[in-house]
């Protein structure tokens, strides 16, 4: 395992710049996940570690070496890539053993077996190991494509979206079991999703990416705690950040355009009133709906809330966020 | 009743397998017209109006392999019963075996040449291939359209250059110059269509081979080819029926040694006349390896064919 240091990567593809002058250290042993929407530039970070493409200009380092020139192999990254990519000719054993074989690793028969028993297991797919790779359902396949990165050792797994075609159930298992691998055999991960639970839950810091550039980067709680930018805060957080003009309630800073309420930051039953338009119960939850001065918000509220639509509830911010007109954070 | 507008209604299917087989029968008729020549006498082959039910022999084959002139009257007198089948056969008409033929050799030669040019067609058809559908080749397009435009005439049209040519190198008459002529003929065909089939091989599983550990001729040799097998196989049939059956070319460039079946065949004369169960017989041997071979790839030439058609 080891340290990744991402250097003013820049990386363009035509006309588009998928990277734009990105530094960003991974620390050994950290699970870092990067957060964005599509085309922020997530993969092209992965890919850019990997080797599979080369930075325009800027460097890469893993454990204080300079990749520039590698090939992915002499990098020894492993990778699981979105598309799965299982090898389709091959059954869920081979394409597990493939890694293993190759003349990289080099591993002893008897260790390949003992590491796909162990990787098949905690990927619950030991039943289907015998199975051609083009015969197995979406999850299936994304949990092969989880293992031939599992059975390696490498100086970094890079992962995009893994979890992402899984049902929740298993998701769910799933984050567990990667952090608990990951925690105890002190791997460096890093790690692209949508998923913000995946996030919070399993990261030791988290990037977040916005059109190729990389707007903040620390723990979880720090991001959501201290976002940059909106764009930052609304990367996290269920329900998402309210953001509503400054001036609708008092105490704004002067450059303050925009203020931003997470639920937690809006006291009810204090302030001004607002009416509740609908009220939402998830069970451990319940999120109410208000609209104040004709501006939408949702927040959270006590499970068993006796409010319903139509009620008036008073409410006001408390230590909220305030953001200048480009959406950066001033207060 | 369901109805569906993709499934065939039980008459189509009436009709389709009506026509298949009409089509069928009537492409099969002249290949059985010469396997059942060869097994015909000489009288047989030549009646009029033909026949259709006749006593077979294996004459035509006899003569096919051997050379042979006519007996000598104290031969003839010469009991028969210790000698071998064929001669007996033979001597029935009154011939005598003084030899074999050229017929084995020039097969063989067909052998060499047909499978050879198609072995270093493919080689170097999927190498070029996988260069024009993965690396940045400057011109690709044009390059393709280029390899393309050599098979926009017929072979035979630059014949009298390549003759120059051959000759000028002492190619002419040379399994060598053989191998080369229909290697590159062929070269353009399995360019393209290897091309299109790798096409079709997502480039993912290469970056996640590169990924696992290996270079990238590693890659290509344990992800992509085997997943490019059955366009790579059916390419190869394309190849060797164009070899093994080329006649205009061979007829032009060859005449001893590295002779091949096609220009051969007709040139088969028996003993007084034309023997069409010779020719016919030579003919049905010929056919033999080429069939063989078709059959044994034909599931990857059926797949092939219509997966590489396929755009996404």
């Amino acid at each position: 395992m080891a340290e990744v240091v991402l250097k003013n990567v820049t990386k363009r593809f035509g006309a588009d710049v998928a990277l734009e002058n990105v530094s960003m250290t991974v620390p050994d042993g950290s699970f870092v996940v990067l957060l964005g929407p599509t085309g922020a530039g997530k993969t092209t970070t992965l890919r850019m570690i990997s080797g599979l493409d080369r930075p325009d200009a800027g460097d890469v380092l893993i454990g204080g070496q300079s990749m520039a020139g590698l090939t992915p192999a002499q990098r020894n990254v492993a990778m699981v890539f979105q598309q799965y990519s299982l090898y389709p000719h091959l059954t869920v054993r081979e394409n597990l053993e493939f890694p293993l074989k190759s003349p990289l690793l080099k591993t002893p028969a008897e260790e390949i077996a003992r590491k796909i028993r162990e990787v098949a297991e905690v990927l619950q797919i030991s039943h289907k190991l015998d199975n051609k790779a083009t015969a197995l359902s979406g999850g299936e396949m994304q949990r092969v494509s989880i293992g031939r990165a599992l059975v390696r050792t490498p100086t970094i797994y890079l992962m995009d979206e893994p979890l992402s075609s899984l049902d929740a159930k298993l998701r769910a298992d799933l984050r567990i079991e990667l952090k608990r691998i990951q925690s105890k055999s002190g791997a460096t991960l890093l790690y692209v999703t949508h998923d913000q639970i995946e996030a919070m839950t399993m990261a030791t810091h988290v990037g977040v990416l916005d059109r190729g550039k990389l707007v903040q980067f620390g723990s979880p709680r720090e991001i959501y705690e201290n976002p940059v930018s909106i764009y930052a805060a609304s990367r996290l957080g269920q329900p998402r950040i309210n953001i509503v003009p400054a001036s609708l309630f008092g105490g704004a800073p002067a450059k303050a355009d925009k203020i931003g309420l997470r639920p937690e930051q809006i006291v009810q039953g204090e302030g001004e009133d607002s009416l509740v338009t609908r009220v939402e119960h998830l069970g451990d939850q319940t999120r109410l709906h208000l609209n104040y001065k004709s501006h939408e918000l949702i927040t959270v509220t006590d499970a068993h809330t006796q409010l319903n639509e139509g009620d008036t509830v008073k409410i006001r911010p408390e230590k909220p966020f305030y953001f200048d007109a480009q959406g950066d954070r001033v207060a | 009743m369901s109805f569906s507008v993709t499934e065939p209604s039980p008459r189509q299917k009436w009709i389709a397998g009506i026509l298949v087989v009409g089509y069928a029968l009537i492409t099969m008729l002249p290949l059985l017209w010469i396997v059942a020549t060869g097994f015909k006498s000489s009288a047989d082959s030549i009646a009029y109006p033909p026949k259709i039910l006749f006593e077979p022999t294996v004459e035509g084959y006899v003569n096919v392999f051997t050379t042979q002139t006519r007996l000598s009257n104290e031969m003839a007198q010469e009991p028969r019963e210790n000698l071998p089948w064929y001669e007996q056969l033979v001597r029935e008409k009154g011939n005598t075996i003084v030899g074999q033929s050229r017929y084995t050799e020039r097969f063989f030669n067909s052998v060499i040449i047909g499978f050879g040019s198609t072995f270093f067609a493919i080689v170097l058809g999927t190498a070029a291939a996988y260069a024009f559908s993965r690396f940045k080749v400057p011109l690709k397009d044009d390059l393709l359209f280029f390899i393309l435009s050599t098979r926009m005439m017929p072979p035979i049209a630059v014949a009298i250059p390549i003759f120059l040519m051959f000759r000028n190198l002492g190619l002419n008459d040379t399994h060598a110059g053989m191998i080369l002529l229909y290697t590159a003929i062929n070269l353009s065909l399995a360019v393209w269509l290897i091309n299109g089939f790798i096409d079709e091989i997502p480039i993912e599983y290469e970056e996640a081979a590169l990924i696992d550990g290996y270079t990238r001729f590693q890659a290509f040799y344990k992800v992509v080819l085997p997943q490019a097998a059955t366009g790579i196989a059916s390419t190869a049939i394309f190849c060797l029926i164009f070899a093994w059956n080329e006649y205009a070319l061979a007829v032009l460039l060859t005449s001893g040694t590295a002779q091949t079946a096609p220009p051969f065949i007709p040139t088969i004369i028996g003993v007084g006349g034309q023997d069409w169960p010779a020719v016919a017989a030579g003919a049905t041997i010929f056919l033999v390896p080429v069939m063989v071979f078709t059959i044994l790839l034909r599931k990857h030439l059926l797949r092939g064919i219509t997966f590489g058609a396929v755009r996404k």
